[in-house]
C-alpha cells in the first residue's frame, strides 16, 4: 500500500474490529460485498479478545482450577500449595490471545476483507478520514459502526497505564497481584475480576452504590453468589458511594459515603468498574445523520440502521445488553440487510453468564423486567439436589412462564457450570417450548443436568432445570 | 379508572376488521351492551356491544380503518359511580407504562427459522393461525398465510414488481402507474374503491374454488307447473306462521334426498391426507344477495326438517343477512349450496362451487314455455308449461358425470311432481 494522500473506495466500511465488526465483515464478504474494516488495533478481536472476555475467562479458568484443588482437599485429594507464576501466566494469556487473533486475521484474509489499522472519522456524506493509517480516507456506499464501549471513568479521573487506579483493561494485564484491592462497582466485570484477584491472593473489598450486586439479574439468583463472596472477599460494602480517590506512594485513599456518613478506606490498588460508555465521541458523527439516545448510544432500528440511511451500528455502541455474542449477531444482521436480505435482529433469549463461583446465567425474560413491563408471568424455582459433586449452597434454576399456556419466557440459574446449561435454556425459549416440554426431555444421570428428587422418593425426573412434578 | 377496549378475537382465523361505523362519540356515557362499533370482517358485518358501563374516552379509529385483533380501538372511563363506594378492596395501582406494541404481551411462539421465514415473506406472526402443538406457529402456517395473502391482495405484489422495474431508469419517472394497469383516467373519469372485507373474501373464496376445482356443469329443465300450483295453494298458510314458501325450500328438500342417495356430493376432498371426507349431516347453504355483498347462511339438518320449518327458517336467515343481524356461526358448516337466481329474473347460468364443498345447485327463473307432451295414446301435443332451468356444478375430482346426472334427475323428478317429493321425504 502506498503511503500518503491515497483514498480508497468500498461497498462496505466497517469501523471497529471486535465481535460486532468482524461478525459483520465476514458475513458481508460471504455475501459478495467488497469490505474494508478499520480498527485502531493491528489485529482483529477488539476489546473482547484483547482486554475483555477472553483474558478474563482465561484467568477465571485458572482461578477456578485453583479453587477446585483447594476444595478437593476436603474430599481427600491433596495437592501441594500452588505456585503462582505471574510472568508465566501473562505469557500464557498473550499466547491465547495471539492465537485467536491470528485465526481471525486469516479468516479475514481468506474472505478478502481488507483490515486497515487506524482511526476513522466521518468527514462528509459517504467518506471517512483516516488517522494513523496508510491511506488518508475511504469512500463507502454503506458503513457499519462497531466501535464498542469503554470503561466509564469517574468525573475528573483519567485512566493511565501506571496508575494504581485501574480500569478492567489494566486489571487484566496482571501487572501485580496487590496485597489489597478495592473493586468499585458490583456489576459482572467487578465481580469477575475481583474473584480472579481474590483467588490469586489479594484481599479484595468491593464497594457498590446500590444495595445489591448485579442490578440487571434477578435478586434471587444473586443471593447464593453474595453469600459466597462474603466468605471469599474481605469485605462487601453495599449502598456505598465512592466520592474521590487520592493516589499516594503506597496506595489509594478512597473517600466514600455510606448511610449518609463519609468515611475513608485505603487499598494498594483500585479497580473502577462502574459501567461502560459508548465509543462514539471521536467518530465525527456530526458529519452524518446519526442520532444518539439520552444515554449517548447510537439509535438503531431492528435492522441495525441508524438515522442516517448509509450508516448502521452494532454491538455496545448501539446500547442494550453489552455482550460479544449479541454484537456478532447484530453485525451479521447489518451485513445481510445491506446485501438486500429481509431480516432483522430477532432474538428472544440473549444468554448472559457471570463467570463467578457460583456462576449465574439467565436468558429471555427476567422477573424484574416482567414486573416492570406488566407482562403476565409465573415463576417456579427448582433447587438443585446435591448429586455428590461439589455444589454451591443454594443453587437453583428458575423458570419464568406465561401462566396462560406454560410457555417458557425466561430462565435463570445459579450454581456450578451454568455456562454449560444456559444454551439449552435459550433453545427452549427460542423454540417456544412449554415448561412441560423441558420436563419431558431426558437428562443424563449422573450429571449436574439432572438430579432426582430423592427426598420425596418419587421418580420424577426433577433435574436442576426441570419443573418438578410436570414430567 | 381508564380501560382500553381492544378489537376482540373474532375466532375462525379472522384477525382484522374494517370499521364501518362508530355510533358513539368521545365523552358520551354508555351502558354495558350498547353498540359502540360496527365492524366488518372478511366473513361478516358485526355490531360490537360495549363490555363496560362508563364514558367513552378517546376513539382511536375512524370509519374505514382496518383494525387488527388486539388493537386498542377506544378507551373508557369506567367505575365513575364507584367512587362513593368504600375503597377497601381496591387493588393497589400497578405502575403504568406507556403502551407499546409488545407491551404486556408474550411473544408469538415460533422457532427462529420460522420467524426468519415470516420476515422474508412479510408475514406478521400475530396474524397467522397457528396449527403447531400448543399454539406454535409453524413454517407451514407462515407459507399458508403468505399464499392466502397473495391471493387476497395481488395488487401490492405487482406494485413491488413495478417498483423494482422502476429502479432501472428506462423512462423518465413521470408518475409511473403503480399497479401495472393502464391509466384509465386518460379516457374518462374513474373512481377507486378499496378492495377488501367481504369483497376481498369473496374474491379469495372464488379464486380458491376456481383454481383448485375442475368444474363440470350439468344443465337441464324442470317442469314445475305442478309444484308451482302446490306452492300457490299452500303459500298463505305458511305465510301465516311466518315463513315464505319458495322454490328454494322445495329444492332444499329434494337436494337433501339426493345427497343421501349420493353421499359423494356431501363431501370435501382432503388432498393433504389423500382422503375424501363424507359428511353425515346435511347442512345446506343458501346463496343470499345483500347490500353488503354475497353471503351464504347455512340451514342445518335439512333432512330432518319439514317444509314448513324450512320455509320459516330460510326466511329468517335471509332477513338476518340482509339486515346485517346474523352471527358468524350461521355462515359456517355448510355441506352443499343452492343458489337461486330466479327471483332476480336470472334464467340459465353457471355457478362456482362453494369451496371446500363438492357441488352447487343453481335454479333459474321458471317461465311459461311451449312443451311437447306425448299422451298415453302416443299423440304429441304442444302445451304451455312452467319450465325452470337448473344447473348442477360438481367437482370432477370427487364425482363423475354419470352420478351427477343421476343426482340431478333425482332432484328433477322430486320437483316435477310434488307427490314424488313427498314420497322421497318419507
Amino acid at each position: 500500500m502506498v503511503m500518503g494522500d491515497m483514498e480508497m473506495n468500498t461497498d462496505l466500511l466497517i469501523i471497529g474490529g471486535g465481535p460486532g465488526g468482524y461478525g459483520a465483515a465476514f458475513r458481508a464478504a460471504d455475501l459478495g460485498l467488497d469490505v474494508i474494516l478499520v480498527d485502531h488495533r493491528p489485529r482483529l478481536g477488539g476489546l473482547c479478545l484483547h482486554a475483555g472476555c477472553i483474558p478474563s475467562k482465561t484467568l477465571l479458568h485458572l482461578t477456578q482450577l485453583l479453587d477446585s484443588t483447594r476444595r478437593a482437599e476436603r474430599m481427600g485429594l491433596r495437592f501441594a500449595e500452588p505456585k503462582i507464576d505471574l510472568v508465566a501466566m501473562r505469557y500464557w494469556l498473550r499466547q491465547v490471545i495471539s492465537s485467536m487473533a491470528g485465526k481471525l486475521m486469516s479468516l479475514a484474509k481468506r474472505r478478502g476483507v481488507l483490515v486497515i489499522q487506524g482511526r476513522a472519522h466521518f468527514s462528509g456524506a459517504g467518506t471517512v478520514r483516516l488517522e494513523g493509517a496508510e491511506i488518508s480516507g475511504i469512500k463507502f456506499k454503506q458503513a457499519i459502526i462497531a466501535t464498542g464501549s469503554s470503561p466509564r471513568p469517574l468525573p475528573g479521573l483519567v485512566f493511565s497505564p501506571d496508575s494504581r487506579i485501574m480500569d478492567s483493561t489494566a486489571a487484566l494485564a496482571l501487572t501485580e497481584i496487590s496485597k489489597t484491592l478495592l473493586v468499585v462497582g458490583g456489576g459482572y466485570i467487578g465481580l469477575e475480576i475481583g474473584s480472579i484477584y481474590a483467588a490469586l491472593g489479594s484481599r479484595v473489598a468491593l464497594m457498590e452504590m446500590k444495595n445489591r450486586l448485579l442490578a440487571k439479574a434477578d435478586a434471587d439468583l444473586v443471593g447464593p453468589l453474595q453469600t459466597r463472596l462474603v466468605e471469599h472477599f474481605a469485605a462487601l460494602h453495599l449502598g456505598a458511594r465512592a466520592e474521590g480517590f487520592t493516589e499516594t506512594a503506597a496506595g489509594v485513599v478512597v473517600r466514600y459515603t455510606q448511610n449518609g456518613k463519609t468515611a475513608e478506606m485505603e487499598a494498594d490498588r483500585v479497580l473502577l468498574a462502574i459501567g461502560r460508555i459508548p465509543n462514539c465521541d471521536d467518530l465525527g458523527l456530526e458529519h452524518t445523520g446519526v442520532t444518539l439516545d439520552s444515554q449517548g448510544f447510537i439509535k438503531i432500528d431492528e435492522q441495525q440502521r441508524t438515522s442516517d440511511a448509509r450508516i448502521f451500528a452494532v454491538g455496545d455502541v448501539a446500547g442494550g445488553i453489552m455482550l460479544a455474542h449479541k454484537a456478532t449477531r447484530q453485525g451479521r444482521v447489518a451485513a445481510e440487510v445491506i446485501s438486500g436480505r429481509k431480516i432483522g435482529f430477532d432474538v428472544r433469549a440473549i444468554p448472559a453468564v457471570v463467570y463467578t463461583e457460583p456462576q449465574i446465567a439467565w436468558c429471555g425474560l427476567t422477573e424484574v423486567a416482567a414486573r416492570r413491563e406488566g407482562i403476565a408471568h409465573a415463576v417456579q424455582r427448582f433447587p438443585w439436589q446435591d448429586s455428590g459433586r461439589t455444589q454451591a449452597l443454594g443453587s437453583f434454576t428458575k423458570l419464568i412462564t406465561n401462566p396462560a399456556d406454560g410457555r417458557i419466557l425466561g430462565i435463570g440459574m445459579v450454581g456450578g457450570n451454568t455456562e454449560g446449561f444456559i444454551g439449552e435454556a435459550a433453545l427452549a425459549i427460542e423454540m417456544g417450548a412449554l415448561a412441560e416440554d423441558l420436563a419431558l426431555v431426558l437428562h443424563p444421570f449422573p450429571t449436574l443436568a439432572e438430579t432426582e428428587d430423592e427426598a420425596e422418593g418419587s421418580n420424577d425426573n426433577a433435574g436442576h432445570i426441570l419443573p418438578k412434578g410436570d414430567a | 379508572m381508564s380501560t382500553s377496549f381492544r378489537l376482540p378475537d373474532l375466532g375462525e382465523g379472522v384477525h382484522e376488521a374494517e370499521i364501518l361505523a362508530i355510533p358513539v362519540a368521545s365523552g358520551q356515557a354508555i351502558e354495558e351492551g350498547q353498540v359502540i362499533l360496527e365492524i366488518e370482517t372478511d366473513k361478516a358485518a358485526v355490531e360490537i356491544p360495549s363490555p363496560f358501563t362508563g364514558v367513552v374516552g378517546d376513539i382511536l379509529v375512524k370509519v374505514g380503518d382496518m383494525a387488527i385483533v388486539g388493537d386498542v380501538l377506544m378507551t373508557f372511563e369506567t367505575g365513575v359511580e364507584k367512587t362513593t363506594a368504600p375503597q377497601v378492596d381496591t387493588p393497589p395501582q400497578v405502575e403504568k407504562m406507556p403502551p407499546s406494541k409488545e407491551y404486556g404481551q408474550s411473544p408469538v411462539p415460533a422457532s427462529p427459522s420460522t420467524r426468519r421465514l415470516a420476515r422474508e415473506l412479510g408475514v406478521d406472526l400475530r396474524a397467522v393461525t397457528a396449527t403447531g402443538s400448543g399454539g406454535i406457529v409453524t413454517k407451514d402456517d407462515i407459507e399458508a398465510h403468505a399464499r392466502q395473502k397473495e391471493q387476497s391482495d395481488p395488487l401490492p405484489k405487482i406494485v413491488a414488481v413495478a417498483v423494482a422495474a422502476a429502479v432501472v431508469p428506462a423512462r423518465p419517472p413521470a408518475a409511473p402507474s403503480p399497479t401495472g394497469l393502464p391509466d384509465f383516467s386518460k379516457w374518462g373519469p374513474v373512481k377507486r374503491r378499496p378492495f377488501r372485507s367481504i369483497r376481498r373474501a369473496t374474491a379469495t373464496q372464488m379464486t380458491a374454488s376456481w383454481a383448485q376445482i375442475p368444474h363440470v356443469h350439468c344443465q337441464d329443465n324442470i317442469d314445475i307447473t305442478g309444484l308451482e300450483a302446490f306452492r300457490q295453494k299452500h303459500k298463505a298458510e305458511i305465510a301465516a306462521v311466518g315463513g315464505r314458501l319458495t322454490m328454494t325450500v322445495f329444492a332444499m328438500k329434494a337436494v337433501a334426498t339426493a345427497l343421501k342417495a349420493y353421499p359423494s356430493f356431501n363431501a370435501s376432498l382432503d388432498l393433504a391426507a389423500q382422503e375424501i371426507i363424507v359428511k353425515n349431516y346435511f347442512h345446506i347453504g343458501i346463496a343470499t344477495d345483500s347490500e353488503n355483498g354475497l353471503f351464504v347462511p347455512v340451514i342445518r339438518d335439512v333432512d330432518r326438517k319439514s317444509i314448513k320449518e324450512l320455509a320459516i327458517e330460510v326466511d329468517g336467515a335471509i332477513t338476518r343477512v340482509r339486515t346485517g343481524k346474523f352471527s358468524r356461526e350461521e355462515l359456517q358448516g355448510g355441506t352443499f349450496t343452492i343458489t337461486n337466481a330466479g327471483a332476480l329474473g336470472g334464467h340459465h347460468f353457471s355457478a362456482i362451487i362453494n369451496y371446500p364443498e363438492v357441488a352447487i345447485l343453481g335454479l333459474g327463473q321458471g317461465r311459461m314455455q311451449p312443451v311437447v307432451i306425448t299422451g298415453t295414446d302416443g299423440k304429441h301435443q304442444i302445451v304451455p308449461r312452467l319450465i325452470m332451468p337448473i344447473v348442477l356444478c360438481f367437482d370432477h375430482r370427487v364425482v363423475d358425470g354419470a352420478d351427477a346426472i343421476r343426482f340431478l334427475h333425482l332432484v328433477i323428478n322430486a320437483l316435477e311432481d310434488p307427490d314424488e317429493l313427498l314420497i322421497t321425504m318419507i
